[in-house]
């Protein structure tokens, strides 16, 4: 009897007649509907001249206090806005808006990431005109976030000295992400004889890449200029990029060079 | 845990197909999993028997196709298979890569059953046309 339809044919393979077994060649990116609105929002960003960034750590690297000291290195000459992502809790865009800055939160519930629809529905909420840079500050994970497009124009993936210096190795997917790497607490470094920087930058190389990286300590003696330096180097060459109306997206499959 | 999600969009796309091709029962999903695709196969694996449930999925395998990692090293021009962690190149130890396999996360085909009475057209190859 054959098995699908339950027919008496003993050819198990048959054409039934009525139905049909086919498979049909499809190929198309498991992402897609996520990339389409990821692609919506930098569209989105462009139209404004904002430049999206999306900062990513694992929990309890600074993300937060980081972007607090960015906003009162820059808070004067630089429009700010921050899309916050978090399981739960309304504390971090509080601690934002305490610094002037525009921020909406994101409570993901159980989910371990932000996507494009979620970005989407909060940037909707910002005076993107305002503005110059939203930074999206998203889930603290280093797996997950990694697999999701938002429509950023640039990754930074915060490595904290507290953690170990071998994270790259670890967590490939996302440090290959990355077009800067931020190692955090860097005032911390003296009580810290196990994290040694040289040994995070060649993990970072043998991902086939030369990320830049710079040291901020952002707690109480905020140290962040080389941080501030590369944002508004990154700000100004957005502008003119824009101005030369190139696609903002980077080539994903190329490493190194 | 984001293989949910991603199976979630996988089922989205596999029910356009069969509803394209005016079938109601899938019998097998295969996709494309390459190792730095962020992806885990074995996760991606369990969340499929909880998303298929209730669709024309309902009762399909998942057939997951690796993608291995290879480098094509910039410097003296030869391939490698190489490990997630290690994108030099083996031969000349250069870090001036391009990934040429491991990103992939696809969906390749699909097999559902059709209600019709013509047979399968089927290229040598075994792909069907669409």
């Amino acid at each position: 009897m054959c098995e699908d339809c339950g027919c008496t044919l003993n050819d198990t393979t048959h054409d039934h007649g009525h139905h049909t077994e086919e498979s049909v060649r499809v190929m198309r990116g498991l992402m897609e509907s996520n990339d389409h609105q990821a692609a919506h929002n930098r569209e989105h960003f462009d139209r404004h001249g904002v430049l999206c960034i999306n900062l990513m750590s694992s929990p309890g690297a600074g993300k937060t206090r980081l972007l607090e000291a960015t906003a009162e290195a820059l808070g004067g000459r630089m429009g700010m806005a921050v899309i916050e992502g978090d399981l739960e809790t309304e504390n971090d865009a509080r601690r934002l808006r305490d610094k002037g800055v525009p921020a909406v939160q994101i409570t993901t519930g159980s989910a371990c990431h932000l996507d494009a629809g979620m970005v989407h529905a909060a940037l909707h909420e910002l005076p993107l005109d305002e503005i110059d840079v939203v930074f999206v500050e998203n889930v603290g994970n280093l797996v997950c976030p990694a697999s999701f497009d938002l429509g950023q124009h640039a990754n930074v993936v915060l490595l904290s000295v507290t953690e170990g210096d071998d994270k790259p190795a670890k967590y490939p997917v996302m440090f290959r992400a990355a077009d800067l790497v931020v190692l955090s607490k860097t005032d911390l470094l003296e009580f810290m004889d196990d994290f040694d920087p040289d040994n995070a930058a060649r993990y970072l190389n043998d991902l086939g890449m030369e990320a830049a990286m710079v040291r901020t300590a952002a707690g109480r003696r905020a140290a962040i200029g080389d941080w501030t330096a590369w944002l508004e180097a990154r700000l100004a060459a957005h502008r003119s990029t824009q101005r030369e109306s190139r696609p903002a997206a980077r080539d994903m499959t190329t490493v190194g060079a | 845990m984001h293989e949910l999600s991603v199976c979630q969009s996988l089922l989205a796309q596999v029910a356009e197909v069969a509803a394209g091709h005016d079938s109601s029962r899938v019998s097998s999903v295969t996709v494309r999993v390459g190792a730095l695709s962020g992806v885990e196969p074995d996760l991606l694996r369990q969340a499929f028997i909880v998303a298929r449930a209730g669709g024309v999925a309902a009762e399909a395998d998942l057939i997951i196709e690796p993608d291995p990692v290879r480098i094509h090293c910039l410097e003296c021009e030869t391939e490698h298979g190489v490990a997630p962690n290690r994108l030099l190149c083996p031969a000349c130890g250069n870090y001036r890569v391009r990934l040429v396999g491991g990103e992939d996360l696809i969906l390749a085909s699909v097999a559902l059953e059709t209600a019709n009475t013509r047979t399968s057209p089927t290229t040598e190859n075994g792909e069907a046309h669409v």
